[in-house]
């Protein structure tokens, strides 16, 4: 297929496509997770210094003690890439653009050149989380197809929208469009795999921090 | 036509063309393709020599508009000199013959300079019912083609739709309608996209046919790299305002006066590779994004089917329509998926059987 013709798919059937399952996906998932429910605990409630959903959200977001000199590089490496990937989706002016396209908010974008170094550190901390996982033995254990196949749909949309921005490899057309696919191939898999955590890990954390909070047990 | 003998440059000079002028143009030619400066004096040399190659033009479903940019683009041109240069046996818009004799001026030159003669094509080939959505003197189009193909040396597609197919192949195609390459497969086919294409993109493959006896590097859309090597984008004068980030949201607003860049106006320039940026329209004059308008792309394949010409290349074409339909839908899957959830639990529920630390004994016994 012709370059423009690909393209020209991606922005359309195949951007439509990834659209609907997406957002069918995410509904449908939030609703059966949120409509399992639990017990009712008739136990009265305990009420203890520090214990709450809103201390648990705030305590898993830094190290336990000991950990960060134990797998310092979960913690390092793991926040930037997360925050890389925040600046880099939401703070692209291109991407503003897109959305203000299709949602009509905007927002102030940052340079395109600081966005482009932001990439790249994102890319350099996802290999490093990437070899950190296959070289620590008990993590390689533990890591499943998922955990592999959620990676590289993390990474490829920004080592596509690099190159495209840079004109890097591919001619631009072919890889924009592959750019395109691949964060079309994210958004069709995110609600069926652990990358559904975009939605649920704060509520997730605040519902682990309640229910401890409820026996007393701060968390 | 009217003269079949003479040498080129004696006929140039006939047209008051100097031999210095001559000259001057094959270094701007070789210039422009992006030749060793040696390049200049071997297209002199060649094409001083060459004694009127003979050109058969075919023109299928087309507009004209081809011919007419590359005849007329400016008077007198080197380009349409040259153009007349050549002996161009056959060609509606341009031959005197008519009916049968046309045909027979036609066949006379295959045969007359069969293997050695250029065929140039211009419009796109119909295949549906048999072709006979566009017929010569009761030839099909694509009979007509394989006929002259079968002697030629090589094939110039001139316009898109020859190259690509162009607006006749736009959906629905209802003619069925075909590029030249998908029919010949055994001559060198040389691509010169644009709707039009610009002229010196076809003498120079000419010129450089003539001199080096071989067609020039082509991308791998067959078009002459010299020429389709770069985006409009990349060398559109207004690229510094793409990079700075400011656009003309309007045709008519303060962005659009002071010449800032049409991307957000849908031009096509990111994704179009054809030299208008640089050789320019009318003898240098201008392109359409100098006179205010984005590019539409005309000579990329399918350009028609590619979307609205004024929608920016960054705006996806309305992902959100299915958005209401896939929030009912994946809403309704998960309220089933609650309900047999919630059925599952009650059934394990039901189904739970006490058990006794008598009935742990008896099976430990």
């Amino acid at each position: 297929m012709d370059a423009a013709l690909f393209l020209n798919w991606v922005r359309g059937t195949g951007l439509q496509i990834a659209v609907f399952v997406f957002l069918l996906g995410t509904v449908w998932r939030l609703f059966e997770i949120y409509s399992l429910g639990r017990k009712p605990d008739l136990a009265e409630r305990r009420h203890v210094a520090g214990a709450s959903g809103w201390h648990t959200i705030l305590r898993r977001s830094v190290p336990i003690p000991g950990m960060m000199q134990r797998s310092g590089m979960t913690y390092i490496a793991g926040y930037t890439f997360h925050i890389g990937l925040g600046v880099v989706v939401f703070l692209f002016a291109p991407h503003i653009k897109l959305i203000q396209g299709l949602v009509g908010l905007s927002w102030p974008a940052l340079p395109s050149q600081f966005v482009d170094l932001v990439a790249v550190v994102t890319l350099a901390a996802m290999l490093v989380v990437l070899a950190d996982r296959i070289m620590k033995p008990v993590k390689r254990f533990l890591s499943t197809f998922e955990d592999w196949f959620t990676w590289a749909v993390t990474f490829l949309p920004v080592l596509t929208g690099y190159f495209a921005a840079r004109h890097l490899l591919l001619p631009y057309t072919l890889m924009f469009s592959l750019h395109i696919l691949s964060v079309e191939l994210l958004l069709i898999v995110l609600p069926f795999t652990k990358l559904i955590h975009v939605f649920t890990v704060w509520p997730s954390r605040w519902f682990n921090g309640d229910a401890s909070a409820r026996k007393g047990v701060p968390i | 036509m009217s003269e079949k003998s003479g040498l080129l440059i004696e006929n140039l000079e006939r047209h008051g063309v100097s031999r210095r002028t001559f000259l001057k143009y094959c270094a701007t030619l070789a210039s422009l393709m992006a030749l060793p400066p040696s390049a200049g004096r071997a297209f002199a040399e060649a094409l001083g020599k060459v004694t009127r190659p003979s050109v058969i033009w075919l023109s299928f479903q087309e507009c004209t508009g081809c011919t007419e940019s590359i005849t007329r683009s400016h008077a007198p041109t080197l380009e349409s000199l040259i153009f007349d240069s050549i002996s161009l046996d056959y060609h509606h818009t341009l031959q005197a013959a008519a009916g049968s004799a046309a045909e027979a001026a036609r066949q006379a030159a295959m045969k007359l300079n069969w293997g050695k003669y250029i065929v140039v094509v211009d419009g796109s080939i119909p295949m549906k019912d048999g072709g006979v959505y566009s017929t010569v003197a009761g030839i099909s189009n694509h009979d007509m083609l394989m006929e002259t193909a079968k002697g030629a040396a090589a094939i110039v597609s001139v316009g898109t739709c020859a190259s690509f197919g162009g607006l006749p192949k736009a959906q629905p195609n209802p003619t069925g309608a075909v590029p030249v390459t998908d029919l010949v497969k055994d001559k060198p086919v040389v691509n010169i996209s644009g709707c039009p294409p610009i002229p010196v993109a076809m003498t120079g493959v000419l010129a450089h046919y003539l001199a080096f006896g071989n067609l020039p590097e082509l991308d791998k859309l067959g078009r002459p790299l010299a020429f389709f090597g770069e985006t409009i984008h990349d060398r559109c004068y207004r690229r510094p305002f793409y990079d700075q980030g400011k656009f003309a949201k309007t045709f008519d607003d303060e962005g659009a006066r002071k010449g800032w860049c049409l991307f957000e106006l849908g031009c096509k320039g990111p994704v179009t590779y054809n030299a208008c940026a640089t050789v320019k329209w009318n003898d240098g004059t201008s392109f359409p994004i100098q006179s205010g308008h984005g590019c539409l792309g005309c000579s990329e394949p399918d350009f028609w089917d590619a979307g609205s010409f004024y929608r920016a290349l960054s705006m996806p074409a309305d992902p959100l329509k299915v958005a209401a339909t896939a929030v009912e839908i994946g809403a309704a899957v998960g309220v089933a998926a609650a309900v047999a959830n919630r059925v599952r639990k009650s059934a394990a529920k039901a189904g739970h059987e006490t058990a006794t630390l008598v009935d742990i004994e008896k099976e430990r016994d």
